[in-house]
């Protein structure tokens, strides 16, 4: 993505609709434009849909899809879909959470690491699979796994 | 009238009711946890499912609609165990913590353990050990303890337009939660406490000062002195067993000074002083233009309402501090000089029906480099807590009268424990300012009962005003939606942030008897109208008060004594 971040209130502008029931769709909208839901954007959503940022909060939570931290620089994705399942995904997500000390929907304090739980990643022939920052690592155990993030702290650390 | 047959017997049943409402009025109980008396069902438990026959599944009571011919069966096994198990479940992650906890003994899980026979964990589950909301000054959340019934969900958002907290995430992840699960205290919680009133666990409590004031009337360099609201002498006996609307009030200051506090004053009294400024503030606001309609101050959840959805109404809210807050501020400036006592050693304690006092008493404008005017907050629970601590009882004590110079009451105070009763003292007392005369029926009918919004025209000499009283903070917001689209007939607004006022707070009897609130209120009524002196400009202490120390209403000392003034909150609405 280039150019600049789009605001919520270019978002709201382009729905002058003020109907509930786009709640979704724009918590969705601000997310995909953001990288998450910020406090601020729940203010500006409430506002706009006349809905108190508790409700707008309670009814994001209830699905998994939203983030309320911004991404870390290393954003990543742990696959739990039925073939990472059997896998053993369950291992590798275990692993990784003890290594970031995170749990899913995290992002670390120093913004290095976020962590993020996905249903499927689409790569079933890969499992078990994680993502970090778009790119797959496929076939992972415990131990690939922190190697990988391991190596993203160094490159973190050296850059 | 649908006939339905249940458990055998046949029942009339009004139409349009729930199968609930109509087993309650034949006398059958059928248990509920979700339910919540005046809102539609939302059928979260399910604990109150029956047996239908022709039904294949068990059908909730609270959200059932009767029809004519239903044959039902409240305690089949069938329900009984569905019940049993949904109880299980419950009580499967819960902690045991009963003999630690704020609800032991008043708790809605422990009555249906016992209810449905339930005497061993039969269900595998693991406590969540979910970290205690402390942040708060009024509130404790113990998110560990709460069933989900989301009935404090409700109370914030339907009753009481906050809107707070609601329901978050799902699953084995769900729970109550503000936005961003951020702490009550930085959310847009007004610590009213009605919460708490329908919690039916010790998920949601008061923050106890028990022992901050225990601690205090241990330490002897401390001079420990009591002021109690209005509310507080026609609600307290309910704790100890009593049919609601006794009036214990010489009892309770007896009971005050066996308990060791040095000093016991009447918050009503003060309640008489804020009727001087106020209605003083109202002719002045009358005279010079505004702003109006002036909106009282003296409900600590209304003022933070206002600061938070609705800071552009600040210069509305009364600059009068309220009764609590103005005893608190004359015992330390003048009772503590009168009585030779360093106002560092007067350790000043609040009985209040309410949780947002405690609030109310650390408001930092309340503290400001100066001292506490009051340095902690009982509710009424609390109360009777010390009291049983202390291995002592309201009922053999002996009535005592309260002590001077904050004694003496006229009956425009003690009417502050009800929805309308400020207004009714301010206008009583207005009259007298603006007039020089009395009121010829100090009644004023229409601003007196339970409802949540009452409205009427007054007439004070050549002016004619149009007040209003409302009370839950549901109704307020509603009444500010009006005057937003351009209401202008209103010149004084009276808001209690608990339904029926004070007498409803948030630190009043848990799960009292629904007739309670009315009860309350006519002894309040009762008390008013069997005293000699009715209004707060009559009342001779007040009087000594201005000639002695304060000089005049709105004159420099109330100034800096007994007004205040407020700030617009920015937190997540
Ligand atoms: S909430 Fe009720 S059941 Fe739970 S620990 Fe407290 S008293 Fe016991
Ligand atoms: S104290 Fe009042 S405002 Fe705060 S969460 Fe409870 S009901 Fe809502
Ligand atoms: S905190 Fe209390 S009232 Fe609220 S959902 Fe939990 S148990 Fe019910
Ligand atoms: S009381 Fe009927 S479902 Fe909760």
């Amino acid at each position: 993505m280039n150019g600049p971040v789009r605001s919520v209130a270019e978002i709201l502008a382009a729905h002058p609709d003020r109907g509930r029931e786009h709640l979704i769709p724009l918590l969705q909208e601000v997310q995909e434009a953001q990288g998450f839901v910020s406090r601020e954007a729940v203010a500006e959503l409430g506002a706009h849909l006349g809905l108190p940022s508790s409700r707008i909060y309670g009814v994001a939570t209830f699905y998994n899809q939203f983030r309320f931290q911004p991404l870390g620089r290393y954003h990543v994705q742990v696959c739990r879909g039925t073939a990472c399942h059997v896998k053993g995904s369950q291992g590798v997500f275990q692993a990784i959470k003890r290594y970031l000390q995170l749990e899913a929907g995290q992002t670390a304090r120093d913004g290095l690491f976020s962590l993020e739980v996905v249903a499927c990643l689409g790569a079933c022939g890969l499992a078990p699979l994680i993502c970090v920052n778009g790119e797959f690592h496929g076939g992972v155990d415990a131990d690939s796994a922190v190697k990988i993030l391991r190596r993203c702290r160094r490159e973190a650390e050296s850059a | 009238m649908p006939r339905i047959e249940a458990n055998g017997r046949t029942l009339e049943a009004r139409r349009g009711e729930t199968l609930l409402e109509t087993l309650r009025r034949g006398g059958i109980r059928v248990p509920t946890l979700c339910h919540y008396e005046g809102l539609p069902p939302t059928g979260a438990c399910r604990l109150c499912v029956v047996e239908v026959d022709g039904l294949p599944n068990l059908v909730p009571a609270c959200s059932y609609p009767v029809v004519e011919g239903l044959k039902v069966h409240t305690h089949s096994a069938r329900a009984v165990n569905a019940r049993r198990t949904i109880v299980e479940l419950l009580l499967s992650n819960h902690p045991d913590d009963c003999l630690y906890c704020a609800r032991h003994g008043n708790c809605r899980l422990q009555d249906l353990s016992e209810e449905l026979g339930v005497r061993a964990r039969r269900l595998p589950g693991t406590r969540r050990h979910l970290p205690r909301d402390v942040s708060s000054p009024a509130i404790v959340r113990d998110p560990d303890k709460c069933v989900l019934c989301g009935r404090c969900v409700r109370a914030c958002q339907e009753v009481q337009g906050v809107a707070a907290i609601d329901m978050t995430g799902r699953g084995s992840g769900a729970r109550v939660d503000t936005a961003f699960g951020e702490g009550l205290n930085v959310s847009s919680c007004v610590n009213c406490g009605q919460c708490v009133m329908v919690c039916p666990t010790g998920a949601l409590t008061e923050r106890s000062h028990l022992d901050l004031v225990e601690g205090a009337l241990r330490d002897p360099a401390l001079t420990v002195v009591a002021q109690v609201a209005p509310a507080v002498s026609v609600s307290l006996a309910e704790l100890f067993g009593e049919k609601p609307g006794r009036d214990v009030d010489g009892a309770l200051y007896a009971l005050l000074r066996r308990l060791g506090f040095s000093r016991v004053f009447d918050t009503a009294f003060a309640a008489d002083l804020t009727i001087m400024e106020e209605a003083s503030e109202l002719v002045r606001r009358l005279r010079d233009g505004g702003p109006l309609p002036m909106f009282t101050s003296c409900s600590p959840g209304w003022v933070k309402f206002v600061e938070t959805f609705y800071p552009e109404r600040i210069a509305h809210l009364s600059t009068c501090k309220s009764p609590q807050q103005m005893l608190g501020a004359v015992i330390k400036a003048h009772f503590a000089a009168r009585a030779g006592l360093e106002p560092e050693r007067v350790f000043s304690v609040a009985i209040m029906p309410c949780t947002a006092k405690k609030f109310e008493a650390q408001r930092e404008e309340m503290l400001e480099g100066k001292l506490a005017d009051v340095d902690a907050v009982l509710t009424t629970r609390e109360l009777a807590d010390l009291v049983r601590r202390r291995g002592l009882r309201l009922g053999d004590l002996a009535p005592e009268p309260a002590d001077m110079p904050f004694g003496r009451r006229s009956g425009a105070g003690k009417l502050f424990g009800a929805s309308g009763g400020v207004m009714e003292a301010a206008i009583r007392t207005a009259h007298h300012l603006v007039t020089g005369g009395e009121l010829a029926d100090l009644k004023v009918e229409a601003v007196r009962g339970l409802e949540g919004v009452k409205e009427a025209r007054v007439r004070l000499g050549d002016l004619e005003l149009g007040v209003a009283v409302v009370s839950g903070l549901g109704n307020a917001r509603r009444l500010l939606q009006e005057i937003d689209a351009g209401r202008r007939d209103l010149h004084f607004v009276e808001v209690m942030s608990c339904p029926g006022g004070c007498i409803g707070g948030g630190g009043q009897p848990i799960g009292a008897d629904p007739a309670a609130l009315g009860a309350r209120l006519q002894a309040l009524y009762r008390i008013d109208g069997a005293e000699t002196v009715r209004t707060a400009h009559a009342n001779p202490a007040v009087r000594q008060l201005y000639a002695e120390f304060l000089g005049e209403p709105l004159g420099p000392r109330s100034h800096e004594l007994l007004h205040t003034h407020y700030d617009a909150r920015t937190v997540l609405r």
